[in-house]
């Protein structure tokens, strides 16, 4: 196992940067998930650190040893594409130990390396089986099989699970992330997919155009997102955002939208005479008929315990996540207000997130 | 516009029987959605009301007449399926014209331009109409598939989970727009998916499937709060429901013969007690991004319920865990009234 380290890594296909200095450090034994729209540079970063493309400048180091411009084969690392491909002539048992007889190792380790792990992935029981009868899940945990059974030091996936349908890529994001649990290999994981990547990153890095524009943990990066383009990235229904001007001093601070007074996080640092960006997240507003803040319901997408409400305010239109049993009628006017504390503060120009107390090092303990 | 009635039909391949005995009732200007797991028999049911596929027994009507054996040209439905096939050498504009240029159908071109662009804005990509359409976003794409769909104006629409390829983002603006362009058009849309969003979000009613039979039918409403059994309650709801044996945590007012119980977050009433009274505890979080996990331990068993933002509660909590009108099942997983 391994810790890989980039630094100032830069990628220029011709005249157009698809990587911008980008460093970041991934700790042995995380699971780190790139995350970022198509053209973000997130799959080209991938394959520099896999050895399958070149870097125009940078470093990338593995356990310390620079490892910039040695060949693909020589960095010990598993790459996984989509996971169907598997040899159709093969068994089960062929098909996951042909990368070790591929390295010559003796016949004896490979059936006792073969059968561990496929007893890890529970498929130990279909191991004589050809693999051209197996279902969805079973050739996708061979394929998987044949990815771990040489115990590289680290694995890169590109989307494996891109083509998949949403069944079952909800059960293989849970059975990838206890596999990573259980064997603890570092993990490069790129994905154009929220969900996949909240749910199994141990850090994300959101990128865009080139360059990583935030990387912490999934509820960091959640909770206080660090430009606008990752707080709209991340969350579904996407976080609202309502324009506002303003010179604020740190420290508490208060605005009004509407004649409605709304209560800002304390601020860290001050605003002078700017363009800004409030953000909510959906399920930080709720109805109270006595705001000012006032729109009318668009219609509402019932998700059973919860719902999202559509208001279209003067301020544009805006999505609430709230109960289920909470009555809403289309055309109906209703008072929107805001849970002040978790709100989140943007300079509309530049898009960066404005210090509040939400970034302080001790954050109040909550779900 | 049309309606479409399914009266028990049967459709066996070889020894596997896809779909069996379905009845059901598809009124003009609804939307159906058939929601269950691969297996279930939903692709073959919208194939047999394309005219795909025959099948074994049973009548399918459409409008009052039996349509079972016609061809599917004579139909008048149009199918959308999930991967997008567009003709790759023709701009947006052709792509969704070619439908209507068909021989059979003796269409001006003026009266084309005019379908094709009340179409395209009505899917909003009037203004990529002159791009190629390999020069177009997923999304987009999609959109012209199912534009080619509309613009043949046919009395039912069946789309085999047409969104499935795109990504979250899409596949919420999409069902957003599928469900205003229904409603504006008074559609009727027979639509398979196993994504229960889908299903909640667009359906006038929903139809669950399990092994080629239909189970229950109802609106999103019905089948999430009053599910007819087990198999139904677990279809809907994220996290799913929790089930657990009566035996675990007796409510008082649970009937004689229950034997599981069915709790949802609505069901469960929490509060932060002391050690000695607690009869559950708060074991982790999970951080989902728009929606937060928590899992509770009550003895052997788990919970697992949508976490309120506004909760201060934290792992390693005692919990007082009260029911609240939960769901209860029988031996044999049929619901209890």
């Amino acid at each position: 196992m391994a810790e890989i380290r980039v630094q100032n890594l830069r990628k220029m296909f011709g005249s157009f940067t698809a990587v911008q200095d980008s460093s970041f450090v991934i700790d042995d034994g995380e699971f780190v998930v790139m995350l970022g729209p198509s053209g973000c540079g997130k799959t080209t970063t991938l394959r520099m650190i896999a050895g399958l493309e070149l870097p125009s400048s940078g470093q990338i180091l593995l356990d310390g040893g620079d490892v910039t411009f040695n060949r693909a084969s020589q960095r010990d690392i598993a790459f996984v594409f989509q996971l169907f491909a598997l040899y159709p002539h093969m068994n089960v048992r062929k098909n996951i130990g042909f990368p070790l007889l591929c390295q010559g190792v003796p016949s004896a380790e490979v059936r006792k390396r073969v059968e561990a792990t496929a007893e890890l992935l529970r498929i130990d029981h279909i191991l004589d089986k050809p693999v051209s009868g197996l279902a969805g899940g079973d050739r996708q945990r061979v394929a998987l099989g044949r990815a771990i059974v040489r115990r590289p030091k680290a694995f890169l996936m590109d989307e494996p699970l891109g083509t998949l349908d949403t069944e079952f890529r909800d059960l293989m994001i849970h059975e990838l992330r206890e596999l990573h649990n259980s064997i603890e290999a570092t993990t490069v994981y790129v994905t154009h997919d929220q969900i996949e990547a909240m749910a199994m990153a141990d850090k994300i890095a959101v990128m865009n155009h080139g360059v990583i524009e935030q990387y912490g943990e999934p509820q960091e990066i959640y909770d206080r997102p660090a430009t606008m383009f990752v707080a709209d990235f991340i969350g579904s229904p996407s976080m609202n955002f309502v324009p506002f001007h303003a010179s604020l001093e740190p420290g508490p601070a208060k605005i009004s939208i509407d004649d409605q007074p709304i209560v800002l996080p304390d601020l860290r640092e001050g605003i002078e005479d700017k363009d800004m960006m409030l953000g909510i997240r959906p399920e930080h507003i709720q109805f109270d008929d006595n705001s000012r803040l006032r729109g009318s319901v668009l219609g509402a997408e019932y998700l059973g315990t919860t719902q999202i409400v559509t208001v279209t305010t003067a301020r544009g239109d805006m999505k609430a996540r709230v109960a289920a049993n909470i009555p809403v009628q289309n055309g109906e006017t209703v008072g929107l207000v805001f849970d002040g504390h978790r709100l989140s503060v943007f300079e509309e120009q530049s898009g960066r997130a404005i210090q509040t107390q939400l970034h302080d090092p001790i954050v109040p303990v909550g779900v | 516009m049309a309606n479409v009635t399914f009266k028990g039909v049967s459709k066996s391949f070889g020894a596997i029987e896809a779909v069996s005995d379905l009845s059901i009732d598809i009124a003009d200007g609804e939307f159906v959605v058939l929601l269950g797991p691969t297996g279930a028999g939903k692709t073959t049911t919208l194939r047999l009301a394309a005219g795909l596929e025959k099948p074994n027994s049973g009548s399918i009507l459409i409008d009052g007449a039996d349509y079972t054996t016609t061809e599917p040209s004579q139909r008048d439905v149009a199918f959308v399926f999930q991967q997008y096939s567009l003709y790759p050498h023709l701009s947006v504009f052709d792509n969704l014209a070619f439908p209507l240029r068909s021989p059979l159908r003796k269409i001006s071109e003026e009266e084309i331009e005019k379908q094709v662009r009340q179409t395209a804005s009505l899917l909003r990509i009037e203004h990529k109409l002159k791009n190629k359409s390999t020069q177009l976003s997923g999304g987009e794409m999609q959109r012209v598939a199912i534009g080619r769909a509309l613009v043949r104006n046919p009395s039912i629409y069946l789309m085999d989970e047409p969104l499935s390829s795109l990504d979250a983002k899409l596949r919420a603006e999409l069902r957003l727009e599928l469900k205003r362009i229904q409603r504006d058009l008074g559609s009727t849309i027979l639509y398979v998916t196993h994504d229960q969003i889908e299903a909640m979000t667009m359906a006038d009613r929903i139809g669950i499937l399990s092994e080629g039979g239909l189970v229950q039918i109802g609106t999103p409403r019905e089948i999430y709060s009053d599910p007819d059994n087990v198999y139904v309650a677990a279809r809907l709801g994220q996290p799913s429901i929790n089930v657990l044996p009566v035996s675990a945590m007796r409510p008082e007012n649970a009937p004689g013969n229950a034997y599981s119980i069915g709790a949802r977050t609505e069901h469960v009433r929490l509060s932060k007690t002391d050690k000695r009274s607690a009869n559950a505890s708060l074991d982790w979080i999970e951080h989902l991004g728009d929606q937060n996990h928590i899992h509770i331990r009550i003895g052997d068993h788990r919970l697992t319920m949508l976490a309120d933002p506004r909760s201060d509660l934290a792992p390693g909590d005692d919990l007082d865990l009260q029911f609240d009108a939960p769901l209860y099942f029988d031996e044999v997983g049929r619901r209890i009234r």
